[in-house]
């Protein structure tokens, strides 16, 4: 088999390597055993044939149909328009077609970046990106953009900070299910696995097999609030949640204004601009009123039990500026606090010092969160993460007055 | 077994359940074809019940397996007698007999069988009711459990082998959608919501179920129950706080509703306190009012 892949010509293996790097670059799961994998299946099926090669490369390297239309557009560049590949390459070399990201981006826009990133090299494009930074205005030019406020910033610093946003590895801490794995030093005795080997070795039982609850993070609830004073923070918030539920964690979306919309499966896209942009389209009231009141009662009859089930973590992000507040918003965020683990505010008001929750709808709220925090720029909602961890272990407090 | 939809209506007729005519309908293709029958609806609609009803009216033995959080397989398929399979060990080495084989060990004697590899065996009576009540409180690791006895009427055991059913068992399942079931468990079954029932039939079941309530009585609660049900609460009272609730009124010696015992038994109906501090006052003094109004016109 790996005669036949050097047959193929050592042109076209590089041409392949370059193709699957991109295709990891533009957001498919890949790995270095990828590209072995892809080189074979092209050598099984040959060259003769190019519909079959596409499929030979599409079985190995597509894991999901969403990912289906990506490798197309990407097969197509490469392996049937090579000269709208070249002046792809030329045109993604060039630092201002890096794009404004105002409008939504289709794929090809993608995998221009993400040929550019494969081409660079062996670096990651976190640190390319960085590299460009600095060449900008250096590292303390990153660290400004990471404290600005979302609603401060330029359409190009937000598309940097939405880049940000996507790459921030989150981890996100984990709780113990009441399942069991294997594990030298677990704390409980594995008799199965203690007798398995005994009876390998002729009935000699020398060592005791362990084993320990199985770890996982808890599954997360997003309810976010896009109407007019928070569209912006949502926006930003929306591409850390699709980096989440693009990583396959247990997430399910929320968008409120007037009325509540569930918009997890929009989320599924691989594409993050096309997923913000069906979400978009389902929405029809961004930028309006806001009922929180009414928003959350939707969601507590008709979703809560669903969703909340597992031990959630409920990440409410509004400023909570209800223009009529009434006892109703504290019951429905007491039933909402009482459904889920840990009921999370992310309030972009944090962002003043002295700020402080006069508004009637906030103090109606505020006993029944567990935790308050900011989430106005790139460094709050990073350090979410580790907040989550702590929290999760803390017992839960009454009130964050 | 039932021969036709009709039978089958009849014969859960027989063990006191009103079934409407879909359900019958999917409980009779889930015996005659047969496959796994999943019932999903809120909490007190009657699932469970369909499968007790099933195992008494056709005489088979009712197998329940209750799914929680952290449910495993040594609790619900089988687990292996580890001690006894020990004292063998010890007691081959003894006798000088040498080394144990796996093949002794791991042998049907020393196998400890749970609900699910119960549910293979053959009985004379014919095969099992297996009833997984309330999925969605296991984990979803647990679905993948499923899969194979749903699909195949099988359990393979890494140390023993396969253990296939002679005759399929008649599987119901039960969720109350608190997460959702996974596509993979769902297309192995026939799928039924198990809705709140109509004011007649829910009538029927009252009349069945408590005779001891007067048809005046009955035909209140009902048109109450039916009443409370379309008002914006966090959870709608099932047939069996119905039952509840009337076995209370009964209990009490009422024989007609009225405001003054309907809120003193209120908590028969609802479970949560900001549902009873709705329907407490107005919201009750209309739901009797209509009911009232509809008594006398």
């Amino acid at each position: 088999m790996s005669a036949d892949a050097a047959a193929a010509g050592e042109a076209f293996r590089e041409h392949l390597v370059l193709f699957v790097r991109t295709l990891r670059h533009a957001g498919l799961g890949l790995g270095p055993g990828d590209i072995r994998g892809a080189l074979e299946a092209a050598a099984a099926t040959g060259l003769r044939n190019r519909d079959d090669l596409r499929r030979a490369l599409a079985a190995s390297l597509v894991r999901s149909p969403r990912d289906m239309s990506l490798f197309r557009q990407a097969f197509g560049l490469f392996f049937e328009r090579p000269r709208a590949l070249r002046r792809l390459a030329d045109a993604a070399a060039e630092p201002a077609a890096s794009g404004t990201g105002g409008a939504a981006e289709d794929g090809v826009v993608r995998l221009a970046r993400a040929l550019a990133a494969a081409g660079h090299g062996r670096e990651r494009p976190r640190e390319t990106r960085r590299r460009q930074r600095d060449r900008r205005g250096g590292a303390s030019a990153l660290e400004v953009l990471r404290r600005k406020d979302f609603e401060q910033m330029s359409a190009e610093e937000r598309s940097e900070a939405r880049a940000m946003l996507r790459e921030a590895a989150l981890p996100l801490a984990t709780l113990r299910t009441r399942r069991f794995s294997t594990h030298a030093r677990g704390p409980r005795p594995d008799l199965r696995a203690t007798l398995r080997r005994g009876v390998r070795q002729g009935g000699e039982f020398m060592q005791l097999e362990r084993r320990r609850p199985r770890l996982r993070p808890p599954p997360l609830v997003l309810l976010a609030d896009i109407s007019g004073s928070m569209s912006r923070y949502t926006r930003m918030f929306l591409h850390f949640a699709h980096a989440l539920t693009a990583r396959g964690e247990r997430v399910h979306t929320f968008l409120f204004g007037t009325r509540l919309s569930a918009v997890t499966r929009r989320l599924r896209d691989r594409d993050p601009d096309r997923a913000l942009a069906l979400v978009a389209d389902d929405i029809r009231d961004w930028d309006g009123g806001t009922r929180i009141a009414d928003s959350l009662h939707e969601f507590n009859r008709d979703w809560g039990r669903r969703v909340l089930g597992q031990g959630a973590v409920v990440l409410l992000l509004t400023d909570g500026l209800e223009r009529d507040p009434d006892a109703r918003l504290g019951r429905e965020m007491e039933r909402l606090g009482k459904s889920c683990r840990r009921l999370v505010w992310l309030n972009p008001l944090l962002r003043y010092d002295e700020f402080r929750p006069r508004a009637r709808g906030m103090r109606l709220m505020l006993p029944h969160a567990d935790d308050l925090v900011p989430a106005h720029n790139v460094d709050s909602l990073e350090g979410l993460a580790a907040r989550l961890g702590d929290s999760l272990q803390a017992r839960r407090q009454t009130s964050t007055r | 077994m039932p021969a036709s939809v009709d039978d089958t209506v009849a014969l859960l007729a027989e063990g006191r359940y009103v079934a409407g005519r879909d359900l019958a309908t999917a409980v009779y293709l889930a015996l005659s074809l047969p496959r796994p029958l999943l019932l999903e609806g809120e909490a007190g609609t009657g699932k469970t019940e369909v499968a007790k009803v099933l195992a008494d009216r056709l005489g088979r033995r009712l197998l329940r397996l209750q799914c929680y959080d952290g449910l495993d397989l040594a609790s619900a398929a089988y687990e292996w007698d580890y001690p006894r399979q020990m004292l063998a060990i010890r007691l081959a080495e003894a006798r000088g007999e040498g080394g144990v084989v796996a093949e002794d060990i791991y042998s049907s004697e020393y196998l400890i069988k749970r609900p699910l590899l119960e549910a293979l065996e053959p009985a004379p009576g014919g095969a099992p009711v297996l009833l997984i009540d309330e999925l969605d409180r296991a984990d979803e690791p647990f679905e993948a459990f499923l899969l194979e006895i749903l699909s195949d009427n099988q359990i393979t055991i890494p140390e023993f082998g396969r253990v296939a059913a002679p005759e399929p068992p008649v599987v119901v399942i039960t969720s109350n959608r608190t997460r959702e079931i996974h596509d993979a468990l769902r297309r192995r079954c026939l799928y039924h919501w198990v809705d709140y029932p109509t004011a007649e039939a829910e009538r029927e079941i009252l009349a069945r179920k408590c005779p001891a309530v007067t048809a005046e009585l009955g035909a209140q609660i009902i048109d109450f129950v039916q009443g409370l049900r379309e008002a914006d609460l966090y959870k709608r009272p099932g047939v069996a706080e119905t039952l509840d609730w009337a076995a209370a009124l009964t209990q009490l010696g009422a024989d007609r509703l009225g405001a003054g015992v309907v809120d003193s038994t209120l908590g028969a109906l609802l479970k949560y306190q900001d549902d009873i501090a709705r329907v407490r006052g107005e919201e009750l003094l209309r739901l009797l009012g209509s009911e009232a109004q509809q008594a006398s016109g």
